[in-house]
């Protein structure tokens, strides 16, 4: 049964319909991608399942259970992090500080059991503990989102543009990362502009083209796909 | 000797500053308004001292936290009545509203306690400390004034930085939609900051009405006003600017007044406003915004 479903999901800013009946399906242990063009509604269907916006109307099931109308800070606690779109750490708080920020709903005990895990996976972060988040470099402050959203414990974690205005170098390992994180037993929802490095580590992809689903099948097939390829991929 | 006792004075009034600034950058850090009627909470807050006091006879410790928790009840009240409502509204219609409550408080004040000024005894009922020979006299109440203000900054930084929910009131502070991703209460944690201003709010009132001993429904609006302005030079948003603004506008009001003359004593403060904000827009503590492409 799929942990995440989405059925039919209107969202409109204002009189802009942004999603335009968009309905897509994670199963429990996968790394399923929304690729598509700026604009194609990849970050505000993310932000609708985490509860940032309302959606005029379709459903969206977590483990079988509706999820409109569950205000944004209750959704960490039923195991849904978003870690979003230009990271959005807290820059006057220190490393640490954003840290437990992530694991605000959790009790001290499992905050420091994933403190462990979060300086497992990112050893940089923890020689950083107590500097300013802000004066981190790009790929610091990505890695700071990554292990904040870590910290909840959440069983499906939404990244979006994790890559973004990151070195090709930085962004290889945001990506060994993600695959470490969902090897562990984390579902991953991944939004990426960059779609050749999204499809090459995701189970499944969709794409989206100007608020809808246009396209769907498993990371290679959507690699190898002419479509997807001439658009997306460079030829 | 008369330069030391100006220089106790003027911090024993900045530490009243400090502390109802302290409520304004606070509430303006996390929800990004100016609070105006900030400064008539001080005044319900004398008053709520001055009847547990002299109506019911309570003792001052007891109607200094009574006065606390009715001004941190009006605080949550006035919030969630009057501001919650308008949270995702343009800023002036906010700050028209607080302007609003300000008059609706003042009015009401007016209305129960009558225009009559009332006599408010000091808290501190103990005799002047004599130093150096008997040439300098410290109210006892100045004291206590500034013992509180540094008592309140330390209990503060302490709740910001090393608690839970200080640090969620920070976050909050920052960027309210990460907050929510967090899985922290964004209006439950504004209706704390208005709570922790307010009630900060009743102990400035208690403590100026000691040091000033005339309450009437006006008494909170100019220092309500005169405190804005030491958070604005201290930066507003900046805990450590508050105190700092507040304590160099209470010395600067009481050199001015006497070295200067009494009248122009408010055109000076409100003057050295102008010159940080041409200087330093931002104030002296306060962070210019950047943004990290």
């Amino acid at each position: 049964m799929a942990i995440l479903k989405v059925n039919d999901l209107n969202v409109y800013y204002g009189s802009i319909h942004a999603v335009k009946g968009v309905s897509f399906e994670v199963e429990e242990g996968e790394i399923v991608t929304l690729i598509g063009a700026n604009g194609a509604g990849k970050s505000t269907t993310l932000n609708t399942v985490a509860g940032l916006l309302k959606p005029r109307s379709g459903s969206i099931e977590f483990e079988g259970e509706s999820l409109l109308g569950i205000p944004a800070h209750k959704m960490v606690s039923k195991g849904i992090a978003l870690c979003p779109e230009g990271r959005r750490i807290f820059q006057n708080l220190t490393v640490r500080e954003n840290l437990d920020m992530g694991a605000f709903t959790r009790s001290d005990s499992e905050a420091a059991e994933m403190r462990e895990v979060v300086y497992d996976r990112f050893p940089r972060l923890k020689e950083r503990l107590n500097q300013r988040a802000g004066t981190l470099s790009g790929g610091e402050q990505q890695m700071l989102a990554m292990g904040r959203a870590l910290m909840s414990k959440p069983k499906v974690m939404m990244l979006d543009e994790p890559s973004m205005g990151l070195a090709p170098i930085l962004v290889q390992e945001i990506f060994d990362i993600i695959k470490v994180v969902n090897e562990t037993g984390t579902t991953v929802l991944l939004v990426e502009q960059n779609a050749h490095m999204a499809l090459s580590v995701a189970d499944r992809g969709y794409v989206l083209e100007t608020g809808r689903v246009v396209k769907t099948g498993t990371g290679l097939e959507l690699l190898n796909d002419d479509d997807v390829k001439k658009a997306y991929l460079g030829g | 000797m008369g330069f030391l006792t100006n220089l106790i004075n003027g911090i024993s009034l900045g530490s009243v500053y400090a502390i109802i600034a302290l409520g304004y950058t606070m509430v303006y850090g996390i929800a990004k308004m100016l609070n105006f009627a900030h400064g008539d909470v001080i005044m319900v807050g004398g008053y709520i001292c001055f009847i547990a006091m002299n109506n019911l006879g309570l003792p001052p410790v007891v109607a200094v936290l009574l006065s606390m928790v009715g001004c941190t009840c009006l605080g949550i009240v006035v919030e969630r009545l009057a501001y919650k409502p308008l949270r995702e509204a343009p800023s002036l219609a906010v700050l028209i509203t607080a302007i609003g409550v300000s008059y609706l408080l003042q009015n009401t004040a007016l209305l129960v306690w009558g225009a009559d000024p009332k006599a408010f005894r000091s808290i501190v009922d103990l005799p002047s400390i004599k130093l150096l020979g008997g040439q300098l006299t410290v109210a006892p109440i100045s004291i206590v004034t500034v013992l509180a203000n540094v008592a309140i900054m330390v209990g503060l930084t302490l709740f910001t930085t090393r608690t839970k929910m200080g640090k969620a009131m920070r976050a909050c502070s920052e960027d309210k939609g990460a907050a929510q991703l967090m899985g922290i209460n964004v209006n439950t944690t504004i209706s704390m900051v208005f709570a922790i201003g307010s009630g900060l709010a009743a102990i400035a009132g208690v403590l100026l009405c000691s040091t000033y001993p005339t309450l009437m429904p006006t008494t909170g609006s100019l220092p309500g006003i005169k405190a804005f302005t030491a958070a604005v030079v201290g930066g507003i948003g900046s805990i450590p600017g508050a105190a700092l603004g507040g304590i160099l506008l209470g010395i600067i009001e009481i050199f001015a007044k006497a070295y200067i003359g009494t009248q122009l004593a408010d055109a000076i403060v409100f003057g050295v406003l102008i010159v940080v904000l041409l200087i330093r827009p931002a104030g002296l503590l306060g962070q210019e915004i950047r943004e990290k492409v």
